[in-house]
């Protein structure tokens, strides 16, 4: 492992809790928790993964999804979605415009970590 | 239908009421009493004059004993009985479980109606479940905290080696998201109990009948676009959504209105005119020869795919109390209890006759703006020997190309309880959302 995740959620201790998971497993974690310059953020930081939370202040999380689908440089970025309401609708959205993952709160830490792993792994 | 089937069981229940007996009403009509005796027990069919005179002896319509009071109990055992498996074979005995057993068939009949008056009632609330901004807000913040909590714990939990200061500092958050929680929850269940306590909040308000009759069809009625437009009776007749009657009434006064707006302004016509004049509501009144609120109504009624954008209506009446809603997509009006003072709405009904033009950004996790405009008119019951009826409307559309400066966008929210815009001049009572955002 050993990998570059950008993990984009404006609540404090879900940024504490699963940076502290991703880096005890060889992550370099980088967080950002304002929508409206997270894509700026994909761009600076380029991880391997993104971890992207659909409620986000500023921006809601699929349009930023939008962007990345959209860039260049991002198109093929594996995404990993979170929202806390886990919604068949969300879900069908977040499908509809490519998240590679999708996770609904409250999740196991476990089961972020594996999802990151498969996704960084391709 | 063979429902004269059970003209015996009907003559003999009405002799035994009159404690006639059967040898006495034989004798009196001409025939014997064995063969009466036939008749009463559905084995030989009776009509003509035979029926007439029994009839007449026992003091009834004819019609009484060939129909019956059990046509209403007969189609809501059918109606129980359709699409179940078991009861399909036995359907053309209806009749004599009816007449053999009518204390169990009135039973069944009446558990079935119940069943259906119930399942209503949850459709009704899981609908509410879905479009309540409160409820929505509210879980979020639950949910939200409830992963916090889940994953700080697991982590001390899990992790054997986790040094001091880590774990210090993960025993605080999880002890501080557990008070949010507490407050959360807590708000949650007073609001839900605050709701249930009206025996009429439970209970689907005509109001919302007619929404969901609307929502069902994207607030276009299409047939009363239609050339000639069919009777409204016809239309709400046909709408399963409007099942009682003062949403039935509601329901008409809203399509014959909707009936003449459209009269005024064809849909082609007015769909093109929209784009033309970029969606403004006074130069369409103008072009129309309409007045303001019948342009917003009108732009509301559109198909979304015929003008290319989204629009969202509210409407009050003098009361402030919300009459009318079609939600967008980031503005969606309380399904009840008051809106957020602040809407240009609430400007309008102050000023009546003037109109309101402002972009307004609503607060939320993700704040939006929206271009409104709002209007104050005379309803159109208004008389010169009555009260004045004011009503005023909302138009919604989304945020205009060209934005405008910061200080000319109002600063808006959905309802107090649901809002974060925590030093509002405005606030009526404070949030539940425990931090904010």
């Amino acid at each position: 492992m050993g990998g570059t995740v950008l993990l984009i959620e404006d609540e404090p201790n879900i940024i504490e809790a699963i940076r502290f998971i991703l880096s005890r497993d060889g992550w370099v974690v980088h967080t950002h928790s304002d929508g409206t310059t997270a894509y700026q953020a994909v761009l600076d930081k380029r991880p391997d993964v993104v971890i992207l939370d659909v409620m986000l202040p500023g921006r809601s999380g699929f349009d930023i999804l939008r962007d990345i689908r959209g860039g260049a440089g991002t198109a093929a970025l594996p995404v990993l979605m979170l929202t806390a309401k886990g919604q068949a609708k969300d879900r069908d959205l977040a499908g509809q415009i490519g998240a590679s993952r999708f996770m609904a709160k409250p999740f196991a830490n476990t089961d972020v970590l594996n999802a990151v792993r498969e996704l960084a792994e391709g | 239908m063979a429902r004269s089937t059970l003209t015996g069981t009907r003559i003999r229940e009405r002799r035994m009421g009159m404690r006639m007996r059967q040898a006495d009403l034989a004798r009196s009509v001409g025939i014997s009493p064995s063969y009466l005796n036939l008749i009463e027990h559905n084995r030989r069919r009776i009509g003509g004059k035979l029926l007439m005179d029994i009839a007449r002896r026992l003091e009834v319509e004819p019609s009484a004993l060939t129909q019956g009071a059990e046509a209403a109990l007969l189609e809501a055992l059918r109606d129980a009985a359709a699409g179940h498996e078991a009861a399909a074979p036995e359907l053309p005995r209806i009749e004599e479980l009816i007449g053999r057993f009518p204390g169990w068939a009135r039973l069944l009949a009446d558990t079935h109606r119940r069943v259906a008056e119930l399942e209503r009632t949850v459709e009704m609330l899981t609908d509410r479940m879905t479009h309540d901004p409160f409820l929505s807000a509210s879980l979020h913040e639950v949910l939200s905290t409830v992963t916090a909590i889940r994953s700080t714990a697991s982590i001390l939990a899990e992790t054997e080696d986790i040094d001091r200061d880590w774990q210090d500092r993960f025993h605080r958050n999880l002890y501080d998201d557990s008070q949010r929680l507490a407050e959360g929850a807590q708000a949650l269940v007073a609001y839900l109990d605050e709701d249930s306590a009206g025996d009429a909040q439970v209970r689907s308000s005509p109001q919302e009948e007619v929404e969901a009759y609307l929502r069902a069809q994207g607030y276009h009625v299409a047939a009363l676009e239609r050339n000639p437009v069919p009777g409204i009776d016809s239309l709400i007749g046909a709408a399963p959504e409007l099942s009682s009657s003062p949403a039935q009434d509601l329901a008409r006064r809203y399509l014959e209105r909707y009936a003449g707006d459209a009269a005024h302004m064809p849909l082609d016509d007015f769909a093109r005119a929209a784009a033309e004049l970029e969606f403004d509501p006074a130069r369409l009144a103008q072009r129309f020869g309409v007045d303001l609120g019948a342009v917003f109504r009108r732009l509301a009624a559109m198909p979304e795919e015929r003008l290319g954008l989204p629009v969202g209506l509210v409407t009050c009446d003098g009361s402030g109390t919300l009459t009318f809603r079609k939600p967008v997509e980031g503005f969606s009006p309380p399904r009840f209890g008051a809106a957020c003072p602040l809407w240009p709405l609430y400007q309008a009904l102050s000023h009546p006759m003037a109109p309101v033009r402002s972009v307004v950004e609503m607060a939320g996790r993700s704040p939006r703006r929206f271009l409104t405009y709002a209007i104050c008119q005379p309803a159109q019951m208004a008389r010169f020997d009555g009260p004045q009826v004011l009503e005023a409307a909302m138009l919604i559309l989304p945020e205009p190309p060209a934005a405008p400066a910061q200080g000319e966008v109002l600063a808006a929210g959905t309802s107090c309880r649901i809002c974060p815009r925590r030093d509002c001049v405005a606030r009526r009572e404070p949030s539940i959302l425990a931090d904010g955002f």
